[in-house]
């Protein structure tokens, strides 16, 4: 069976300076991997280049056996993503013909139900508090179903409602069988929902494995081991 | 290795230069109808094809980079484009002296130097954008897509703005006077130039590519203490 | 088939955006007004005088007042990342730079339209005698504007002081194609009979439009993935 995700040898290089080196990783169809390491290790760079925003120099990426550009994983970056002055509804329609879903009017108004922004659907986002962007941000994410997504630290300046509602998605999208990578500085919402751990430090992967018991009651245990 | 060459390339086209010196004022005669200002002919036009040249083999690195991915083929491309651009400068400086002298009037929209005009500022845009970039690799590659407009637009420039001159004539920038070619003597110190300049390019392109390899390597130098602190 | 789809679906985008907010509109249709009055006082141009200039005042308007215009047309992905949004999706950064100056297309014709009207007003210019011609020429040349508009607008979407150097980079590189425009409409002004070397100017168009609408589709990937 293909692999979801397979990297093997990457290096970055911004000029001279490696981002990364020679990352070699697996992750199989179904699992949540959490990427975790300090600011600058790598995290942003190698979702990146799993998204096919970024070029890489040596090695080989591919997401089940097609390159990132060609594999169209969902991505949720730092920013939400969606169009200040289009609407709720016209930004979910935009995206959902992007992503060739099947109904796209269907599926925006469902989304809309699911993340309660049902009665703002023809507000302009500019409009809309912080939380209601960040679960338009969601709808928007997880709108077409996708098979692989790429979420970067993806609970950092979220509130609870939509906590709870990514950490939902998240748990759906793993039942339906998708693929999830997602870095993140929370070790212990990662430690919860993640199957397996990998940990980037400098540009190298420093470990990657099955999420333990033990790493679950100790979330800070990685780092103390590869420092 | 690289110091070495350079310095050698200097070294023989100062020799030659010299040479060249004396031959066009020791040597030459005046031009029967220029006179003495016939001389910057042999500045004015090698300065014009070296900055052409120049601008095409650049294009041919950027086109190179985008292929290779190394970095030495943007310094490469970036330092030519330098080195081009002050010939260019050269070129239209002297060819305005030389228009002074003549006509009395600095400026003549005489397709060649207005030509010449356009092909400094779509490189100077080219500087101009590098400068804006910190990051070596986004640099080196939107440097190349531009390079690469830049010279296919540079082949249309010559084309239209010589279309508009002959349906709008103006006073023509050609030091041959009396129509026909250049004299043999007069040729030979022509092309013997063209080469001590072309000597003198190579040797600053040298120069400038091994200045862009330090400042890659204090970039790098300088991400890796940040991420280290 | 895709790329055409998902092209229109990013210039449909566009056009909602700025129909909504006018914000690129206003600004070029009155700057466009200001340099037309600006003009007048500059040169005080006879009937005689506005038909030789005519053709020239026109393109100087369109690419000036155009800026304003593609000047937005990758900056307006930057909020919220939706430039990055955009480019992990599965449109092809190709489609991204097509949708993009179809955009700008529709929003340049629109000024320019809205500028020949004055422009008739002001300098008392017949300009519907030859209008079939005169709308190819100016869809040609408004075409060439507004791809270069969107490829360099991409090129320096993420720059420094970048609506300071687009202008730079941007126009040297638009001087065939103006040029071109300028001789065409000064001739269908001026309500001239073309001579066989002016359809030189409209080839000029042509391949200008060709060539970089070529090389637009094959940089895409180099311009917009880092």
């Amino acid at each position: 069976m293909t692999r979801a995700i397979d990297l093997a040898g990457v290096w970055k290089f911004y000029g001279d300076y490696a981002a990364l080196r020679d990352v070699t990783l697996t992750v199989e169809q179904g699992d949540c991997c959490a990427l975790l390491g300090r600011n600058g290790a790598g995290k942003t760079t190698l979702l990146r280049i799993l998204a096919g925003l970024s070029s890489f120099e040596r090695g080989r990426t591919h997401l089940f056996g097609s390159s990132p550009r060609q594999a169209h994983a969902a991505f949720l970056g730092h920013g939400i993503g969606v169009y200040e002055d289009l609407s709720a509804r016209e930004n979910l329609l935009f995206f959902g013909r992007l992503a060739e879903v099947p109904d796209p009017d269907r599926t925006a108004a469902e989304w809309l139900e699911r993340v309660g922004l049902a009665n703002a659907s023809d507000m302009l986002v500019r409009q809309f508090s912080r939380g209601m962007r960040q679960r338009l941000a969601l709808a928007r994410t997880f709108l077409h179903l996708p098979k692989i997504l790429l979420l970067d630290e993806p609970f950092t300046s979220l509130d609870d409602r939509a906590i709870t509602m990514l950490s939902e998605l998240i748990v759906e999208s793993r039942r339906r069988g998708a693929t999830i990578v997602l870095s993140t500085h929370q070790l212990r919402e990662a430690m919860v929902i993640a199957s397996h751990v990998a940990l980037i430090e400098n540009g190298r992967l420093r470990h990657a494995g099955e999420r333990t018991e033990t790493m679950l009651d100790d979330p800070g245990l990685l780092y103390r081991l590869h420092s | 290795m690289r110091d070495k060459l350079a310095i050698g390339l200097a070294a023989a086209a100062a020799g030659l230069l010299a040479n060249n010196l004396y031959q066009m004022f020791m040597v030459l005669p005046d031009e029967a109808l220029q006179g003495a200002i016939y001389r910057i002919l042999f500045f004015h036009a090698p300065a014009a094809m070296v900055g052409m040249i120049g601008y095409f083999v650049a294009l041919t690195f950027s086109v190179l980079y985008l292929t290779s991915k190394n970095l030495i083929h943007d310094s490469l491309a970036a330092s030519i484009v330098e080195v081009s651009l002050v010939f260019s400068v050269v070129n239209l400086v002297t060819g305005s002296i030389w228009a002074r002298i003549i006509w009395g009037i600095w400026w003549t929209w005489d397709y060649r130097l207005t030509s010449a005009l356009v092909c400094v500022l779509i490189f100077f845009g080219y500087l101009v954008m590098r400068r804006a970039i910190d990051e070596p690799t986004q640099r080196a590659r939107l440097s190349s897509a531009l390079c690469i407009f830049g010279c296919v637009d540079v082949v249309i420039v010559w084309k239209s703005i010589e279309w508009f001159r002959n349906q709008h004539p103006g006073p023509v920038l050609d030091f041959r006077t009396g129509g026909g070619k250049m004299d043999p003597a007069y040729a030979h110190v022509f092309w013997m130039n063209f080469v001590a300049i072309l000597l003198m390019a190579t040797a600053l392109v040298l120069v400038r590519t091994r200045q862009e390899a330090t400042s890659r390597e204090i970039d790098s130098l300088r991400r890796l203490a940040h991420t280290a602190a | 088939m895709k790329t055409v789809k998902h092209a229109l679906l990013i210039a449909r985008k566009d056009l909602a955006v700025e129909l909504r907010t006018k914000e690129s509109l206003n600004a070029a249709g009155a700057f466009s007004i200001v340099i037309l009055l600006l003009f007048s006082f500059a040169f005080d141009p006879d009937p005689e005088q506005v038909k030789e200039i005519g053709g020239g005042l026109l393109w100087l308007v369109f690419a000036f007042a155009g800026a304003l215009v593609f000047n937005r047309s990758f900056a307006r992905e930057l909020p919220n990342d939706c430039l990055d949004t955009l480019l992990a999706s599965p449109l092809s950064p190709a489609s991204l730079l097509t949708g993009k100056a179809l955009a700008n297309f529709v929003m340049l014709l629109a000024m320019e339209l809205v500028s020949i009207v004055i422009f008739g007003i002001f300098f008392n210019v017949n300009w519907t005698r030859h209008i079939g011609e005169l709308s190819l020429v100016f869809a040609l040349g408004t075409w060439g504007i507004s791809m270069l508009g969107a490829v360099f607008g991409a090129l320096t979407v993420n720059l420094r002081l970048r609506e300071l150097m687009l202008p730079i980079i941007i126009y040297p590189l638009l001087i065939p194609l103006l040029i071109a425009a300028i001789e065409l409409t000064k001739l269908l002004l001026a309500n001239q009979p073309p001579s066989p070397s002016d359809f030189l100017w409209a080839k000029i168009l042509i391949v200008f439009d060709v060539v970089f609408t070529a090389l637009a589709m094959m940089l895409a990937d180099t311009i917009l993935v880092n």
